[in-house]
């Protein structure tokens, strides 16, 4: 369960900015293609944040889509699955997005200056 | 970033079997605090979750460039024949360049044994609850290994489809060994880890007239998701394919 690895990293990377402050809100953007399910991520991130700041945030989800460029036939076009096939018939086809990870941002529960 | 899957970082234990290393003291991989950011009730943050990971992954590159040491990381279920595959290269690559092992496993130090016994030096970690390695691990493990300059350092990661792909450990190649006996939907049913890797060793071919699997198809379903990735059958019961094998590793 590699998500229980990854939340953790959210908590690090949060207080990494924000140190002691509350955090009331974390908003992640997870791909589609990431290999990463932000329903495991949520079952985690209760786990993780009990007696940090985060403890109690409300979590929100980015879902970016997979897309790919074909480098045939130059199209771009969506991924449904990890299976890189252009419509054209071409394998040779690059993924561009849809394996994002991170943390986007995070409304603190009160107004503090974040050194 | 010794919070792995369930366990929390003073489960994961790193072990120097006996006669592997002649270490005195630790070597420390130097990490940098990070400054940090803006003001307000929103605070952006932007920062990729893994990026911790891929910071000290960077610094176990950067230590193995600077030692010449090419570090190759193996992955794949449990039981596709990583530490068997290790063990035959070792005998066979021995007098052609120094080779070292990086050994992980949720518990035991079983493997570590297996290559101790052909005389390479190795270092078990041991992740406890933990089902992959981190670039942390590995910086651990370096340090305790000690590999000799010039040396080919082989990581047999947890024996695991799906969390190993996603930690960049600082390798330069990543190898994916999967066997016959798994079936051939397994390059679609992980792909993240088919997806990265540069080179799919298909293990157990001897075991092909007994199982229902086609190698072109298996290969195929390969290249579905890492278009171009080279696919090398191999027996390490046999040897076949050890020769393909070992010039690849020597090419690195
Ligand atoms: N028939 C056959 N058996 C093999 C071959 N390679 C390995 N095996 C057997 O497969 C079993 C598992 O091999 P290991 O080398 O322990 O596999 P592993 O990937 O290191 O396993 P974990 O570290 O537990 O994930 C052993 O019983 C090996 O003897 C092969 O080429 N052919
Ligand atoms: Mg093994
Ligand atoms: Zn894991
Ligand atoms: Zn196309």
């Amino acid at each position: 369960m590699h998500e229980l690895a990854i939340t953790q990293g959210v908590v690090d990377v949060v207080t990494a900015r924000t140190g002691d402050v509350p955090v009331a809100g974390v908003r992640l953007r997870v791909g589609r293609l990431s290999g990463v399910v932000p329903d495991a991520m949520r079952f985690c991130f209760e786990l993780v944040t009990a007696g940090t700041p985060l403890e109690g945030a409300a979590l929100e989800f980015e879902r970016p889509e997979g897309r790919a460029r074909c480098r045939t036939c130059g199209q771009d076009f969506v991924l449904r699955d990890p299976v890189l096939l252009c419509g054209c018939g071409s394998a040779d086809v690059e993924v561009v997005a849809g394996r994002e990870l991170s943390v986007v941002s995070v409304v603190l529960a009160e107004r503090r200056a974040v050194t | 970033m010794c919070g792995t899957c369930g366990c929390g970082g003073s489960d994961v234990r790193v072990e120097v079997l006996a006669g592997a290393s002649q270490h005195g003291g630790h070597e420390h991989i130097a990490v940098h605090p990070h400054p940090s950011g803006p003001t307000g009730d929103v605070v952006e943050i932007e920062t990729a979750l893994l990026a911790k990971n891929d910071h000290l992954a960077a610094h176990n590159r950067a230590w193995l460039a600077e030692r010449g040491v090419v570090a190759v990381n193996l992955m794949s279920s449990p039981g596709s024949g990583k530490t068997s595959l290790l063990c035959r290269t070792i005998t066979e690559l021995g007098p052609l360049r120094p080779v070292a092992v990086v050994e992980g496993d949720q518990e035991t130090r079983l493997d570590a044994d297996r290559i101790r016994a052909t005389g390479a030096r190795v270092v078990q970690i041991n992740t406890g609850a933990g089902c992959h390695l981190d670039a942390a691990m590995l910086a651990r493990g370096l340090a305790e290994l000690r590999p000799a300059p010039g040396s080919l350092v082989f990581v047999e990661n947890v024996g695991n489809l799906v969390c190993p792909a996603l930690f960049d450990l600082g390798e330069a190649a990543r190898v994916v060994v999967v066997s016959v006996t798994e079936g051939e939907d397994k390059p679609l049913k992980y792909p993240t880890m088919f997806a990265l890797a540069d080179l799919v060793v298909v293990n157990k071919v001897d075991l092909l007239p007994y199982v229902d699997v086609r190698l072109d198809r298996l290969a195929e379903h390969c290249r579905s998701v890492n278009p171009g990735v080279r696919v090398l059958p191999l027996s390490v019961t046999t040897g076949e394919g050890m020769q393909p094998w070992r010039d690849w590793l020597v090419a690195r």
